[in-house]
């Protein structure tokens, strides 16, 4: 990220303020200096000029959107994606700060490729805090050395993409985590029940003859690990792109139990079922795969009532010589930082009437929390001044040919939509506006 | 325009007339107006509709019935026939699907016939070509042509598909027959019963098709029945699941005792290859209501009907 040592001011007016860590839910007035919050009042009431004024009449300011799960791609699979090609699309997305997976090329397990990731030659447009692996290579044997990870600049360590499957691994990952306040995040599938799986188990795969995933592949992974979590206290694990019902009653267990259990949920496993794979559209295919109706419901609630802490996009591009394939054959995982908001606004509070309150808490406070992004998530004063601003009730249609992103393996493809960023501002500059 | 543009597009495009990717997709007016064509197609008479017409028949799975069948009929009809094998193409130098069916569609095929092991390949080449594609068994998703045959085979026999009840017993949940068998008597009004272990019939099966029944008991799913249809029990499948053969033959397998439980004039249908001694006892094999030869005798005159309906001469 370039930052300009040139004082800057950028004073966001007459919008609808919506930080639920300062429990505001209000019109105000923002004012950005230097890349800080530095005055939040009522309309009109911030004395002194500013450099650059944002007017923001009848849209909703938030805290800068946050992701804890995209697929950047560099190093090594730049052709899929960039640093600067994802970034942008995150921008576009509302996403003021982005945490990338490590499965690259080579994949990110030392402290020079975290260091390597976040050097400006990268030409992020938004903040980007990798998650190292948690395993060397990922291959699930030897654990990294979180600590050096940490100091580098990793926010948390997993082996997204695959599983850490073995229970001694996993335990001595969870005591780490709590001797250094570090959390794993666990991509939770029983590979051993998955092979040559390419979704969800169920009706519809059985119609389309093609090997399913059960839920309790998931299920299995997420009960283990929270009953491993509780047994170190401090042990920070969050599930990764939570998709069944099943796994949802551990993390609610853990979390009664008051364990440092924390989870995420993507837009497209609670905007689609397994159902909608038509065609053999392989947009359609990502792992975890799309759920049953059911487990959707059950996300849904549980998005509701807290149990979920952050909406994730698990942005994850692929070419098309590996997504224009037999289904089977195809690469898994979708683009999703472009749709996030949209998505959220259109399922979450146009259907399920979800408050914009509780919508901007899961993609800011909540994700903040589950990785400790100081100073983030929300506009108290000396925040940083990353700020996103969308019109709730705009109108709008995808068009997965105008993404930013280099890859267009999206299964919204000319979705109309209610709800669209109007601006994303890092560090008190804007990084994205739209046209 | 970019590739992206160009694929993205094609998502959702729709196949080319006269191809056939599944029952599923396929309605009654289609199926009835394919079985009486095929009553009409006669390969000891050869008649040549498709002279000049080149079909390209490309397997990237082994198959004896449904490749000589489709070979025979198109030649019976006057075309050229092109066989193209997944091993000495460019197949195995890493040539994606659809650079072969662009390959193939380059050098003048009329129609492309495939088998592949993966469910769904015909629907991804139908998307991307302007010939029509037509599916000779995509991995356990559909073998529509077999469904077609086995119909017109008990029109031989019976009336009327409408009044007629079938069991079906076997491996439900690897057989693509089994799917486009279900899909079609299903939509022709047949009473049809799906039999055999939980691992192999699951309960949800009975959401593949309006009207299905699903029997844990081979005497019941067969008892009063017109067709039992016979699905081929490969061992290596079992071997993953927590089934043992010889469970399976004492519960399953279709003896002469339980075929009598049927109705006296039924018909012992199964799509082939069989396994004697497996799935069905010797003598149901080769039993008079055994139509086993005779369904792949008839795949000659439908596939003959389906090519020439690709092919805009039916």
């Amino acid at each position: 990220m370039k930052q300009s040592s040139q004082s800057h001011s950028l004073l966001i007016r007459n919008g609808h303020l919506i930080d639920p860590v300062a429990r505001v839910d209000a019109l105000m007035d923002v004012l950005l200096r230097d890349g800080q919050v530095v005055e939040v009042a009522p309309p009109n009431k911030i004395r002194g000029g500013a450099d650059e004024k944002f007017d923001a009449k009848g849209l909703i300011v938030a805290p800068g959107f946050i992701d804890l799960h995209v697929h950047l791609r560099e190093p090594g699979q730049s052709y899929k994606e960039t640093i600067a090609s994802g970034t942008a699309a995150a921008a576009a997305g509302g996403f003021t700060t982005v945490c990338c997976m490590p499965n690259t090329t080579p994949v990110l397990d030392s402290p020079e490729w975290v260091t390597w990731v976040r050097q400006p030659q990268r030409g992020a447009v938004v903040n980007v805090f990798p998650v190292a692996s948690a395993t060397q290579a990922s291959k699930g044997a030897v654990l990294t050395d979180f600590r050096a990870l940490q100091r580098a600049g990793a926010v948390a360590v997993t082996d997204d993409g695959k599983p850490i499957l073995n229970e001694t691994t996993m335990r001595d990952a969870l005591r780490t985590s709590a001797e250094i306040n570090f959390p794993i995040v666990q991509h939770a599938e029983d590979t051993r029940l998955t092979q040559n799986c390419s979704m969800h188990e169920g009706a519809t795969s059985l119609r389309l003859g093609l090997r399913g995933m059960t839920d309790a592949a998931e299920a299995v992974i997420v009960d283990r690990d929270v009953q491993l979590a509780q047994q170190f206290t401090g042990a920070r694990l969050h599930v990764a792109h939570l998709s069944t019902a099943e796994a949802l009653k551990s993390v609610r267990r853990a979390k009664r139990n008051r364990a440092r259990v924390t989870c995420e949920v993507t837009p497209h496993h609670f905007a689609l079922s397994d159902s909608d794979v038509r065609d053999y559209d392989t947009n359609f295919k990502m792992n975890p795969p799309l759920r049953s109706a059911a487990d959707r419901e059950a996300l849904l609630e549980a998005l509701a009532d807290g149990t979920v802490d952050a909406i994730a996009s698990d942005h994850a591009p692929h070419a098309p010589h590996e997504k224009i394939v037999e289904f089977e054959r195809a690469s898994f995982g979708v683009t999703g930082l472009e749709t996030a908001l949209g998505l959220a606004v259109t399922v979450l509070h146009g259907r399920q009437k979800m408050p914009f309150a509780r919508i901007v808490e899961l993609f800011t406070a909540g994700p903040a929390r589950v990785v400790d992004l100081r100073g983030r998530g929300t506009l108290l004063r000396g925040s940083h001044a990353d700020v996103t601003i969308f019109d709730p009730k705009k109108r709008w249609t995808f068009d997965a040919t105008k993404s930013r992103s280099k890859s267009h393996n999206t299964p919204f493809d000319e979705w109309q939509m209610t709800g669209k960023i109007v601006a994303t501002i890092v560090s008190g500059r804007i990084v994205y506006r739209s046209g | 325009m970019s590739t992206i543009t160009k694929t993205q597009a094609a998502v959702g495009r729709s196949a080319a007339r006269g191809s056939i990717l599944g029952i599923e997709g396929m309605p009654l007016s289609e199926i009835d107006r394919l079985l009486q064509l095929a009553r009409k197609m006669n390969p000891l008479k050869p008649r040549p509709l498709l002279r000049g017409k080149r079909v390209l028949l490309l397997f990237y799975e082994p198959s004896t019935r449904t490749r000589a069948s489709f070979e025979i009929a198109a030649k019976a009809l006057g075309a050229t026939t092109t066989l193209i094998l997944s091993s000495g193409s460019s197949i195995e130098k890493g040539e994606s699907l659809l650079d072969t069916a662009y390959t193939l569609r380059a050098v003048g095929a009329d129609v492309i016939v495939v088998r592949h092991p993966n469910a769904g390949a015909p629907h991804l080449m139908a998307r991307h070509l302007d010939i029509p594609v037509i599916n000779a068994g995509d991995g356990m998703h559909e073998h529509p042509t077999q469904a077609l045959l086995d119909a017109y085979t008990m029109l031989r026999h019976k009336k009327k598909l409408n009044s007629l009840q079938v069991a079906i017993v076997g491996d439900v949940y690897h057989s693509r027959v089994a799917r486009s068998a279900i899909h079609l008597l299903s939509k022709v009004g047949a009473r049809t019963t799906l039999c055999g272990p939980p691992e192999l019939v699951p309960e949800i099966a009975a959401t593949l098709a309006p009207g299905l029944r699903i029997s844990r008991s081979c005497e019941e799913a067969v008892r009063g029945a017109d067709v039992v249809m016979v699905l081929r029990v490969q061992r290596e499948r079992l071997a993953g699941l927590k089934l043992s053969l010889p469970d399976y033959i004492s519960r399953y397998q279709i003896t002469m005792t339980r075929l009598r439980l049927a109705k006296n004039d039924a018909m012992l249908m199964h799509p082939g290859p069989i396994i004697r001694g497996l799935e069905l006892t010797w003598d149901v094999a080769d039993c008079p209501q055994s139509v086993i030869v005779e369904e792949v005798s008839n795949g000659v005159p439908l596939r003959m009907a389906v090519l020439a309906r690709a092919l805009g001469k039916g």
